[in-house]
């Protein structure tokens, strides 16, 4: 190849994933592997008290039990977990800042660079944000105006120094720390992530948002998220996620819980763009991810809205327990999978109260050799009366080498119940490209158009400015699917 | 302004036209007729940019400029419409979103700037209006559950928005019931100028009773066979296609 054809190869792929680039950043960072000692390493950097580290030994000594899961549509090869550094912070980030002002530059430019400006975000946008870079959190904005309101949203880590109740009453309490193989593997090494807590009443006053990004080599990122809505309050909360351009692959293995007490709302939204990995499935983040709202008051309401186009491969649920009698819990999901990416996904809804009500619209796209799965449960217990569940699964095919599979269950105890399912799956036809260029829509734009139109039941529940995020993600990510 | 010469085209082996000539000057309306099989709606196609088709001899050319390099987006940008014989539907992609995202491709294809929101909305709802269509079905996927009388009658709807200088229309008339047949009629020579021009394929002369025609082609095997006036439309009427083999 020429040095010309090159660059514009190295031009056309940072143009389709523009958040590839490496902050070079002096770091603290363990060497790879995984034993007790890494994990009282760990634990010791963070100055956590013991019955953390306890939590974090007890979930170690059950995941060397326990084994890798194989259950999903997913084909990778073995992931050797003694190759990982589970530990790394910007050197600069040893002493916590304590305003934007004594963050490096470095850091705040790199997250300028990925379109989310800190400082202007603090004064223009209504959106509190905090930022996870590798193992740590490097700021949260807008941290006054909410602690006016109540409102705890800080790391996680900060979290256990300041309100160690809090976190040692509910962590762990939605997705036990044995749960699955990722999810104890999280328990044991979890590094940073958000803690929000909202009193009761409150109307969170601003959006929440996350930004995770992984910036060293050959480290895991093992966020960890809790999220307390007391009775009758309210938030609204959104994460992201990039990773830089690499050749090898990268583990993510998040643990979210949300709690949701008496008529209390949580909506999560993702916007997941870990690095795909490139057009031949080199590299890409393997993204092993444990979600789970508990509905536990009456009449609460938890909503799962994700938009999932990075990462090499994807196996997350986010899920309902539907405790609390009344309680609502709501999945909305758009999935992409292009090149040779995989994706294994859905939701769980387990109806536990009377009356409650799920609604589940999941919209999975695949084109080049993507491998797209929905895997959803229904599951309605003896004690849910009147339980509703919808269910809506479409997949959308562009070209004829990529695959869409469902795989729905329902475990319906309770004959009350009604559970209604429908799934379709379509193509995008060559009439209906050839249709939209006779109008003078070029190809690429109509494609899309299509499926920005499949997946608009889904944006809908986004917020309004990542659901224009969101649209140019998509089209992004689908550059070259056809022709 | 249309200028086809000995056009040879073949999908996979089949050849279907075999040296066609046919000249469409601005301002004139030409009716293709011909059997079911000729190859009329293989002409449309080809002329919109249709890669179904391999194009093995002949040429093409609009205002002067060789139409057989130009994807369909530009030739539709260039001023060329396909009203299609049986148009595709487009599920969860609105009519409006469709126009709007149509209209503003080809401003900016010829360097002009997006229409105004509040602007294209009023000119697509005074279209609308000109078809007697219910506004509701804009917001309804391209021709999603439409009938086939309503795609046809949408065809119009988008040419009219669009407003092209070359309106082929396949057999827009057929499925038409008399009252939709008028509408469509009238939305063809709203359009009627001396600036642009009108390729007609139909089979009957009842769109022609509204829409008169310059000139009138038969196509047969692959060929315009026989070139006439407004007459010989309606001698086709009467002795079908038949005769012409013999002649
Ligand atoms: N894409 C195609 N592949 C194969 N054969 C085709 C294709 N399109 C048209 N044909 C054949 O070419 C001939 C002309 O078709 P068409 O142009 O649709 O005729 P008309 O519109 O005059 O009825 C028919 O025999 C038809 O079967
Ligand atoms: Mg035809």
């Amino acid at each position: 190849m020429s040095a010309n054809a090159q660059d514009v190869r190295e031009l056309v792929k940072n143009r389709s994933y523009g958040a590839g680039f490496v902050t070079d950043i002096a770091a603290d960072t363990l060497p790879p592997g995984l034993d007790e000692n890494v994990i009282r390493a760990l634990s010791a950097r963070k100055k956590e008290p013991d019955w953390l580290l306890e939590f974090r030994l007890k979930a170690y000594r059950r995941w060397l039990t326990m084994r890798e899961p194989r259950w999903a549509h997913l084909r990778y090869p073995a992931i050797d977990y003694q190759s990982i550094s589970y530990y790394s912070a910007p050197k600069s980030m040893a002493k916590r800042p304590k305003s934007l002002d004594e963050v490096d530059p470095k850091l705040l430019e790199t997250y300028t660079k990925l379109g989310i400006p800190l400082k202007e975000q603090e004064m223009l946008a209504g959106v509190a944000v905090d930022v996870v870079f590798d193992s740590v959190s490097v700021a949260t904005t807008f941290k006054k105006k909410l602690a006016e309101a109540g409102v705890i949203f800080c790391p996680i880590s900060e979290a256990v120094q300041e309100y160690p109740e809090l976190v040692r009453r509910y962590l762990g309490s939605v997705v036990p720390f044995g749960d699955n193989f990722f999810a104890a593997l999280n328990s044991a090494v979890f590094t940073d992530g958000s803690f929000v807590y909202i009193p009761k009443g409150v109307r969170c006053p601003m959006e929440l948002s996350t930004y995770f990004r992984i910036n060293e080599r050959n480290t895991g990122q093992f966020e960890r998220t809790l999220i307390i809505a007391e009775a009758g309050s309210h938030v609204s909360y959104l994460e992201g996620c990039t990773a830089p351009q690499r050749d090898e692959n990268q583990l993510h293995a998040a643990v979210v819980e949300l709690v949701a007490l008496d008529e209390a709302e949580i909506k999560y939204s993702t916007v997941q763009n870990w690095y795909p990995g490139d057009e031949n499935g080199v590299g890409g983040i393997y993204n092993f991810v444990t979600k789970r709202g508990d509905c536990r008051g009456r009449r609460s309401k938890i909503a799962w809205t994700q938009v999932e186009t990075g990462s090499a491969i994807t196996w997350k649920y986010p899920s309902c327990i539907l405790r609390g009698d009344e309680s609502v819990g709501e999945f909305y999901s758009v999935a992409l999978t292009h090149h040779h990416q995989q994706a294994d996904t859905g939701t769980k809804m387990i109806h536990v109260g009377k009356n409650t009500r799920s609604t589940i619209v999941s919209k999975g796209i695949a084109a080049g050799f993507g491998q797209q799965s929905y895997r959803g449960l229904v599951r309605v217990l003896e004690s849910a009366d009147n339980a509703r569940n919808y269910t809506q699964c479409d997949s959308l095919l562009i070209g004829d080498r990529c695959g869409a599979h469902t795989f729905p269950y329902t475990e319906i105890r309770n004959p009350t119940a009604i559970v209604e399912h429908e799934a379709t799956t379509s193509r995008i036809s060559d009439e209906q490209l050839f249709y939209a260029r006779t109008r003078g829509i070029g190809e690429e734009d109509a494609v899309s158009m299509i499926v920005n139109g499949f997946c608009k039941q889904v944006f809908k529940e986004l917020p309004m400015e990542f659901a224009v995020e969101a649209q140019k993600l998509l089209q992004v990510s689908l550059e070259g699917a056809v022709g | 302004m249309l200028e086809i010469e000995n056009l040879h085209a073949r999908a996979g082996d089949t050849a279907i036209l075999k040296g066609l000539n046919l000249t469409v000057n601005a301002g004139e309306v030409h009716a293709v007729m011909g059997p079911n099989g000729s190859g009329k709606s293989t002409l449309s196609k080809i002329i919109a940019g249709s890669e179904d088709y391999i194009v093995t001899d002949g040429r093409i050319r609009f205002e002067g400029r060789d139409l057989l390099t130009l994807p369909p987006e530009e030739r539709a940008a260039a001023g060329i419409f396909l009203g299609f014989q049986y148009p595709v539907e487009i599920p969860g992609v609105s009519n409006m979103v469709f126009l709007r995202a149509a209209v503003n491709a080809q401003r900016k294809h010829r360097g002009e700037p997006e229409l105004e929101a509040a602007d294209f909305l009023a000119w697509v709802r005074h279209r609308v209006k000109q078809m007697k269509m219910d506004p509701a079905m804009l917001s309804r996927g391209v021709n999603e559950g439409f009938s086939g009388g309503e795609k046809k009658r949408n065809e119009i709807l988008q040419m009219l928005v669009l407003e092209p200088k070359l309106m082929v229309l396949d057999e827009t008339d057929s499925g038409l019931d008399i009252d939709a047949l008028k509408i469509v009629a009238e939305g063809i020579n709203a359009l009627r100028s001396p600036a642009r021009a009108t390729l007609l394929v139909t089979h009957y002369q009842r769109l022609l009773d509204h829409v008169q025609p310059d000139h009138v082609h038969v196509l047969s095997g692959g060929r315009i066979v026989k070139s006439g006036g407004p007459d010989l439309a309606r001698e086709l009427e009467e002795k079908g296609y038949g005769w012409l083999d013999a002649a």
